[in-house]
């Protein structure tokens, strides 16, 4: 099996290192580490933007490009919350803690180092993960039926939405709009047109990057105008030398981050359990843990050591079911499949055999992306400082520029970027009453394969609904989900310290917070 | 009793979601043919999602009637930002009409120019200038690199 897998990844290597592919890759990284550098831009917002720009690669750049721009994206948010205390993107929040006292004592560009090298580490330890874990599931997912696949889905969409962020209630009623939002268009069985309102623009559905540009894209700028202050950059002067950390603190870190891989790579086997949690988690195990835990919180790099690498190995581990299974963990997973879609590729336990060249150049290209990050940032830290003090007021209208042209790409479709205008503003009712839209997106690219293989079970089964707990494996999907939703009921009466803390911290990201001395 | 319902943010999110649900899942019955469990009609997985959205949204509604109200709960922001607002939203609607009758340069421009006036401190003057570096950037990508079809200039439908 070992053979097989060192197999298939050489074969991995040589699509990766293609020059295209290289090109493509290190665009990706380049572009989402700069963009994810901004304050304000999280990666979601980024791959959405950027989203469009790829529709006219071939897949395998395409997916390899989407990647890079990700984890460039999570780096570039790592900057911004150790040298502004901006948490732009959640899993980061908790790096804030104990990155940003570094950076006031100066050691800033230590915290920098370690993050470089810990989130390497995370993120090898998940690659592995992936290399090792997806035949395993493929070769079981590929004797699911129809009814398997459904409760699986079902077990997916309930475990993204409830374990997002926000009242797990409220998750759900996003998923479920999602799904009816997939539902606009032609039946795929009748063709006949459905909630279209009687406009022939949407019998092809509504548009994927009209709905991921309105709903991170045009509600995240109405909720964030004047609302981030222009940043403190007294403490960014970051240059190339001062990345190195002294060998105290690489001491202090190797541990920490080893641990913070395992918790990562635990919490991404857990369905729905994303890298926020997991970095929370890694927090408090090291504070835990610690010899002075009452130093936690005034600059211990062990807090920035083992957080990121935790998230780093999580968000590895979320790429798993994604691509071996179709199923997507949270929203940016859902737009990585929605890009394949786009591209004409199914995506499901299939996708490895069909596409090896995508399945393995992804894995392979995740190391090579990996390192071009390192090298990326150790000669131009300057520079991503430097995009640190670009004001918001410049930014969100050219963001919004981008986000107009993009959609309008996508098609040649003006009408398209109404779509986007109405979703957004939607978007934005929704953020007021406390909804988290990105439940909407994984109801939005699971919803018409759910309602296929659902029909089909249906089919099948002679309308027998009770089917789902008289197939064994179905059986098992559906009691993970009741077994879910009876945790996040204790969970709601019971309220934890982590789950507590973890409320507390993102509250105050949504206030986003101003960078403050 | 009643009024200090209407304070309740949790209120009107039960309230939208059950008042979705509820349109999805009488226009599906009404409209659509639902089938059978067997062979299912268009309407059936709307009509049944419908009924879900219904029912999520009177456990959100039941669960801000139950809880005591927090006075410091507002449902729009402390600070209104409907200059903002306006135009970021006008932004794009600009972009559709100018993209449409003038062409790319001009729908840019026009993007940009009021969506920046949107936030407080922005001027005309430094919005203009920011519309025109985006602008000639822009059109540099999107026409010459990326060869989108979408014409710099135009005049007309």
């Amino acid at each position: 099996m070992i053979e097989t897998a060192l197999t298939d990844l050489w074969y991995g290597f040589g699509v990766a290192l293609e020059p295209h592919n290289v090109m493509w890759c290190f665009i990706g990284v380049l572009i989402g580490n700069m963009v994810g550098v901004l304050p304000g831009m999280g990666p979601l917002a980024t791959i959405s933007i950027l989203l469009p720009l790829t529709f006219g690669i071939k897949p395998v750049g395409a997916i390899l490009m989407l990647a890079g721009v990700f984890y460039g994206a999570q780096y570039g948010g790592a900057i911004c919350s150790i040298l502004l205390n901006l948490p732009c993107h959640p899993p980061h929040a908790v790096t804030c803690l104990d990155g940003f006292p570094l950076t006031k004592q100066g050691r800033g560009g230590a915290a920098l180092g370690v993050t470089v090298i810990g989130s390497f580490i995370g993120a090898s330890w998940g690659i592995t993960e992936m290399i090792f874990l997806s035949p395993i599931l493929v070769k079981v997912a590929l004797e699911f039926g129809p009814t398997e696949i459904c409760s699986l889905m079902l077990l997916g969409l309930l475990a993204g939405s409830t374990l997002a962020r926000g009242s797990p209630l409220k998750g759900v009623a996003m998923t479920l709009v999602g799904l009816l939002i997939g539902i606009i268009g032609s039946d795929i069985d009748t063709g006949s047109p459905r909630f279209t309102f009687g406009i022939p623009n949407l019998y092809d559905g509504v548009e994927i990057v009209a709905l991921a540009l309105g709903l991170f894209g045009i509600a995240e700028f109405m909720k964030s105008v004047n609302q981030i202050n222009v940043v403190e950059t007294r403490y960014t002067k970051v240059r190339f030398a001062d990345l190195k950390p002294t060998r105290e603190e690489l001491r202090r870190s190797w541990p920490a981050m080893f641990r913070g891989t395992l918790i990562g790579s635990l919490c991404s086997l857990i369905p729905g359990t994303g890298p926020t949690i997991a970095s929370f988690i890694a927090y408090a195990t090291e504070k835990k843990i610690s010899k002075t835990p009452e130093k936690f919180g005034t600059g211990m790099i062990e807090g920035v050591a083992s957080p990121e690498a935790s998230t780093h190995s999580s968000v590895q581990g979320d790429f798993i079911p994604t691509m071996s299974l179709g199923i997507p963990g949270d929203a940016v997973m859902a737009l990585i499949l929605g890009a394949l879609l786009i591209q004409g590729i199914i995506p499901g336990p299939q996708l490895i055999r069909e596409h090896p060249d995508i399945f393995w150049g992804l894995v392979a290209s995740f190391w090579i992306g990996n390192i071009m990050l390192v090298l990326l940032n150790v000669p131009m830290i300057g520079i991503w400082v430097k995009l640190l003090a670009i004001p918001y007021k410049y930014l969100y209208p050219s963001a919004l520029f981008f986000a107009c042209i993009g959609v309008y790409s996508a098609n040649n479709d003006m009408f398209q970027v109404g779509e986007t205008v109405v979703i957004g503003l939607a978007g934005y009712i929704l953020l007021l009453l406390d909804f988290h839209p990105a439940p909407i997106l994984l109801g939005f690219v699971l919803g018409p394969r759910f309602e296929e293989n659902f029909r089909r079970a249906m089919l099948i089964s002679r309308g027998d609904i009770l089917v789902f707990l008289k197939h064994p494996i179905s059986l098992a999907f559906i009691s993970i989900a009741v077994l879910l939703i009876v945790m996040q009921i204790y969970l709601r009466l019971r309220q934890p310290k982590i789950i507590a803390d973890e409320r507390a911290l993102d509250a105050a990201i949504d206030k986003t917070a101003p960078a403050e001395p | 009793m009643f009024a200090e319902q209407l304070k309740k943010r949790d209120f009107y999110a039960g309230g939208l979601i059950l008042l979705i649900g509820a349109a999805v899942a009488l226009n599906a019955y009404n409209y659509y043919n639902l089938g059978t469990l067997t062979q299912m009609g268009p309407g059936m997985f709307p009509f049944m999602l419908g009924i879900a959205l219904t029912f999520v949204g009177l456990l959100i509604l039941g669960t801000a009637v139950a809880t005591a109200h927090d006075p410091s709960e507002t449902i729009l922001p402390e600070q209104r930002e409907w200059r903002g607002w306006a135009c970021i939203l006008a932004g794009p609607v600009l972009f559709i009409i100018l993209g449409q009758y003038l062409g790319m340069a001009a729908a840019t421009f026009g993007c940009v120019f009021v969506s920046a006036l949107g936030d407080r401190t922005a001027t005309v003057k430094s919005s203009a200038i920011l519309a025109v570096i985006v602008t000639f950037f822009g059109c540099l990508l999107f026409a010459f690199v990326l060869k989108l079809a979408f014409p710099i200039f135009k005049w007309g439908y």
